[in-house]
């Protein structure tokens, strides 16, 4: 029995993180909005958020399913402190330039299509289901994020140099993606979700094609900022992402269109 | 000047069968972007099955003053106008 709520649980947590890593970066994505240097890319970037706010609707939704407490996506959304989200430090980060912004977008889409991959052949059928829908977008996000590091990356000296800076800032948030938990480690035995380390390789692959078309220096270290996805020790800008994210449940609780 | 990007015009086939139409205009640095960003600033609500970019430079267009020498003289023969029959439903789109 004990072993059961166990799993649980483990399902519960796997999925916050799924739906949290949409979520904020769906939010921060969309910070852009009105705000990026042409129009094309505005519309793009506002398509990008989007996608992934539905794709939050679908794990945070089974999130409430799974644990069973009557909390919808909403709920789930709107109404955790911090300390409750699961999501990457990664994705929580602040965008910077437009260019910051793509590379964290392609660090992170490289990493979720694979994933989503893995996930398609799920031994639970509803999240296999949400991978397959979620995948088509992704596929799209990663061809645009990569273009676009790949032009400004072989750009002119300034995007250049301002791509290399983005990378060398973003790139110590890579290796969380990759540690895994007793949360993974259940989903594993499961046959839920791959052990996040076997999907490395393949990350590494293509992030190291794309960077060398973008003729960038993958930075020299391993070191990991980690925390995100327990929610151990999350950054500082998660709390401010929140206070606007979250203002008006709190301030109008239960206001609907 | 130097740094603004090429003015594409953009073409869209709404469904099979069907050829593509002009929907407007867009910028972008290359073709291959040009196709992505009409993909986002037109094709957002499921309006297309197939994407034309050209670059707008490229188009030869007729000049508005040549209007009269080019259009009116079809104007006044009404035997050029297939007015005359009557299309079976079954034939669908013309």
């Amino acid at each position: 029995m004990a072993d059961k709520l166990n799993k649980n649980d483990a399902l519960f947590q796997f999925l916050l993180r799924l739906g949290d890593n949409t979520l904020v970066l769906g939010h921060r994505v969309s910070e852009w909005c009105g705000h990026s240097p042409v129009l094309e890319e505005d519309i793009a970037l506002a398509n990008t958020a989007l996608d992934m706010i539905g794709q939050t609707q679908f794990w945070l939704g089974l999130a409430g399913e799974v644990e069973g407490k009557g909390r919808t996506a909403d709920n789930l959304a709107f109404l955790r402190d911090v300390w409750d989200f699961r999501n990457l430090l990664l994705v929580e980060q602040p965008n910077g330039d437009f260019g910051q912004t793509m590379m964290r977008q392609f660090l992170f889409d490289a990493w979720h299509s694979i994933m989503l991959g893995r996930l398609m052949k799920s031994s639970d059928q509803r999240i296999a289901d949400i991978a397959e829908k979620a995948s088509k977008e992704v596929a799209y996000h990663l061809e645009r994020s990569a273009d676009t590091v790949v032009g400004l990356g072989d750009g002119t000296e300034e995007s250049h140099a301002k791509m290399q800076t983005a990378l060398d800032l973003l790139w110590p948030y890579i290796g969380e993606m990759f540690v895994g938990d007793e949360v993974d480690a259940e989903m594993v035995k499961a046959g839920v979700a791959p052990d996040p380390a076997s999907l490395r390789d393949e990350y590494d692959a293509l992030v190291g094609r794309v960077l060398a078309d973008a003729t960038l220096a993958i930075p020299d270290s391993k070191f990991a900022h980690k925390g995100g996805k327990t929610g151990m020790r999350h950054s500082e800008h998660l709390g401010h992402i929140l206070t606007q994210m979250q203002w008006l449940q709190r301030a109008y609780p239960g206001a609907t269109w | 000047m130097k740094n603004e990007w090429p003015l594409w015009e953009v073409f869209i086939r709404g469904q099979h069968g069907m050829s593509h139409r002009h929907v407007g205009s867009l910028h972008a640095p290359d073709a291959e972007m040009a196709i992505k960003n009409a993909r986002d600033v037109y094709t957002r609500r499921n309006e297309g099955v197939s994407i034309w970019v050209v670059e707008a430079a490229h188009i030869a267009a007729s000049s508005p003053s040549d209007k009269g020498p080019l259009y009116e003289p079809s104007n006044s023969k009404v035997y050029r106008h297939p007015t005359f029959f009557d299309i079976p439903e079954d034939v669908g789109a013309m």
